[in-house]
C-alpha cells in the first residue's frame, strides 16, 4: 500500500519540488552581488552534475559490483546499472552544456581545457562507451558481465573528477558551499534554493531510473515473446 | 600465477618474433604516424616544436591500439581460448602474461619513435633519455589497461571499432601524465608527481586486472 503510493507520488511530488525550485531560482532569491542574475543557473548546475557524476553513475557501479558479486547476480542488477549509466550521460551531458552557459560570460569562453571540465567529459566518454559496449554484444549475460567490468573502470575516474579542482587549481573554482572548516559561504534564501534543487533533481533521477527500467523490462518481455514466436513459426514450418 | 604469466607472454612474444608484425607493420606504422605528425604541424614548425612530447604520445597511442588488437587476434584464433579455459590456467596469470608482453612490445616500439622524435622533431637528446624510465612506466600502464579493454571489446560486434571508444577515455590521464613527464624532463623541472600519477595507474589498471579478467574470459 505504502509502496504504491510512493511509486504513484513519486512523479508529481518531482515536478512539484522542480517547480519550487524554479520558481525560487528564478524569482525569489537576489542576483549575486558580483555575478548578477547569472548566479541562478547554478541553481540547477551542481544539482544536475550531483545526478549526472555521483547519484547515476554511483548507482550503476553499485549494481555493477552487486552483479558481478555471485551471491546478488541477478538480472535486476544489469537493468539498473545499465539505466542508471544511461540516465549519467544524459545528466553529464547537461552538466557541461549549463557549465559551458555560465563560462561564457564568466570566463569569456565555451568551452576551457580545465581540469574540471576535462575530467567531466572524459566521464561523458566513458558513458557512452559503456552504452556502446551494451550495444555490441547480443548475448544477455556476457554484456552485462562486460559491462559491469567496464563500469566498475570507470568509477576510477570520479574521484579523479571530484578533486581535480583541488589537485591542479585550474580555471574551476573549488568548494563554494562549505568551507574547509564547514562553514557556509552561502546564506538564507539562495542556500535553501540550493538545496532544495539537490533534493528535487535526485527524485528526478530516482523517478526517470524507475521509468526506464520499466521500459527495459517490456522491451525484454517483447524480445523474449518474438523469440517464442519466432520459434513457433519454425516448428510450424517443419510440419508442413 | 606468476609461472602462468611467464608462459603466456613467452607464447605471445614467440608468435610475435616468428610473424615479425612488429617489425614490418607496427615499427613502420610508429615511424610513418611520427612523419605525418610532423607534417601536420607544417615543416617549419615541426623540428623544436613544444608539441614534440604530446606527438610521441598520440603515436604512441595509435601503436597501442594496433597492438591490443593484434593481442586479441592471437587469442581469437579457432580453439586458443577454449584450450586455455581447458588447461585450467589461472585467468590473473593470463592477464599479466599478456599484459607483459604487450609492454615488452610497446617498449621496444617506444625506444625507436622516442629516437624518431629526437631526429624528426629534434627533441632534446639528453631530456629525451632523462624522459626513458616515465615513458617505459607509462607504456607498461598502457599495456595493462590495453590488455583489460581488448578483453572488454573482444568477440563482440565490431571490435576494432569499440575498442578506441572504450579505451580513449581511460588512456587520456595516461597521455596527459605522458607528455607533462616528457616536457618537465625536456624543460629540467620536477618529474615526481607525474612519475606518482603514472604508477598509480599502473597498479590501478594491473590490480583490476588481476581481479576481473576471469570474469571476462568466463564462458
Amino acid at each position: 500500500m505504502i509502496k504504491q503510493l510512493s511509486q504513484r507520488l513519486l512523479g508529481p511530488v518531482t515536478l512539484a519540488l522542480l517547480a519550487l525550485t524554479f520558481w525560487l531560482g528564478l524569482w525569489v532569491t537576489p542576483p549575486d552581488r558580483i555575478q548578477g542574475n547569472l548566479v541562478r543557473l547554478l541553481y540547477i548546475h551542481p544539482a544536475i552534475a550531483w545526478v549526472g557524476l555521483y547519484v547515476s553513475f554511483g548507482t550503476s557501479v553499485i549494481a555493477s559490483c552487486l552483479y558481478l558479486w555471485k551471491r546478488t547476480r541477478s538480472t535486476i542488477m544489469d537493468r539498473v546499472a545499465y539505466c542508471a549509466m544511461e540516465v549519467s550521460a544524459i545528466f553529464i551531458t547537461l552538466t557541461l552544456i549549463t557549465g559551458s552557459i555560465w563560462g561564457r560570460p564568466t570566463w569569456g569562453v565555451w568551452w576551457a581545457w580545465d581540469a574540471r571540465l576535462t575530467s567531466t567529459a572524459i566521464l561523458l566518454v566513458f558513458a557512452l562507451g559503456y552504452l556502446a559496449l551494451r550495444r555490441a554484444n547480443d548475448d544477455p549475460e556476457l554484456r552485462a558481465r562486460r559491462s559491469a567490468v567496464f563500469a566498475i573502470i570507470a568509477a576510477i575516474n570520479v574521484p579523479i573528477d571530484h578533486f581535480s579542482v583541488d589537485w591542479w587549481h585550474t580555471l574551476h573554482q573549488g568548494a563554494t558551499v562549505f568551507t574547509q572548516n564547514g562553514n557556509f559561504l552561502v546564506h538564507g534564501s539562495m542556500l535553501w534554493t540550493l538545496f532544495l534543487s539537490l533534493f528535487a533533481f535526485t527524485l528526478l533521477f530516482f523517478w526517470l531510473l524507475r521509468a526506464r527500467y520499466r521500459l527495459e523490462v517490456l522491451r525484454d518481455q517483447r524480445y523474449a515473446a518474438s523469440l517464442d514466436e519466432a520459434l513457433a513459426q519454425r516448428r510450424r514450418e517443419g510440419v508442413h | 600465477m606468476i609461472r602462468t604469466a611467464l608462459l603466456v607472454a613467452g607464447k605471445d612474444l614467440r608468435i610475435e618474433r616468428r610473424s615479425r608484425v612488429l617489425l614490418w607493420q607496427v615499427l613502420p606504422f610508429g615511424v610513418m604516424a611520427l612523419v605525418l605528425s610532423g607534417l601536420a604541424l607544417g615543416p617549419a614548425h615541426a623540428g623544436n616544436s613544444s608539441a614534440g612530447p604530446g606527438l610521441f604520445y598520440l603515436v604512441m597511442l595509435l601503436v597501442t591500439l594496433l597492438m591490443i588488437n593484434r593481442s586479441q587476434v592471437i587469442e581469437g584464433s579457432s580453439g586458443t581460448r577454449t584450450s586455455v579455459a581447458t588447461l585450467g590456467l589461472d585467468p590473473a596469470g593470463v592477464f599479466l602474461g599478456k599484459a607483459l608482453a604487450l609492454a615488452v612490445e610497446l617498449w621496444i616500439t617506444g625506444v625507436v619513435v622516442l629516437a624518431g622524435a629526437v631526429l624528426l622533431l629534434h627533441t632534446a637528446l639528453v631530456g629525451s633519455a632523462e624522459a626513458l624510465p616515465s615513458v617505459l612506466v607509462i607504456l607498461a600502464a598502457l599495456a595493462a589497461a590495453g590488455t583489460l579493454y581488448g578483453a572488454l571489446s573482444g568477440g563482440g560486434q565490431g571490435p576494432a571499432t569499440l575498442l578506441p571508444v572504450l579505451s580513449f577515455p581511460a588512456f587520456a590521464p595516461l597521455l596527459i601524465a605522458g607528455e607533462r613527464s616528457y616536457s618537465d624532463a625536456l624543460h629540467g623541472g620536477s618529474l615526481w608527481q607525474w612519475w606518482l600519477i603514472s604508477l598509480v595507474a599502473l597498479v590501478a589498471y594491473l590490480g583490476i586486472g588481476i581481479l576481473l579478467y576471469g570474469v571476462l574470459e568466463e564462458s
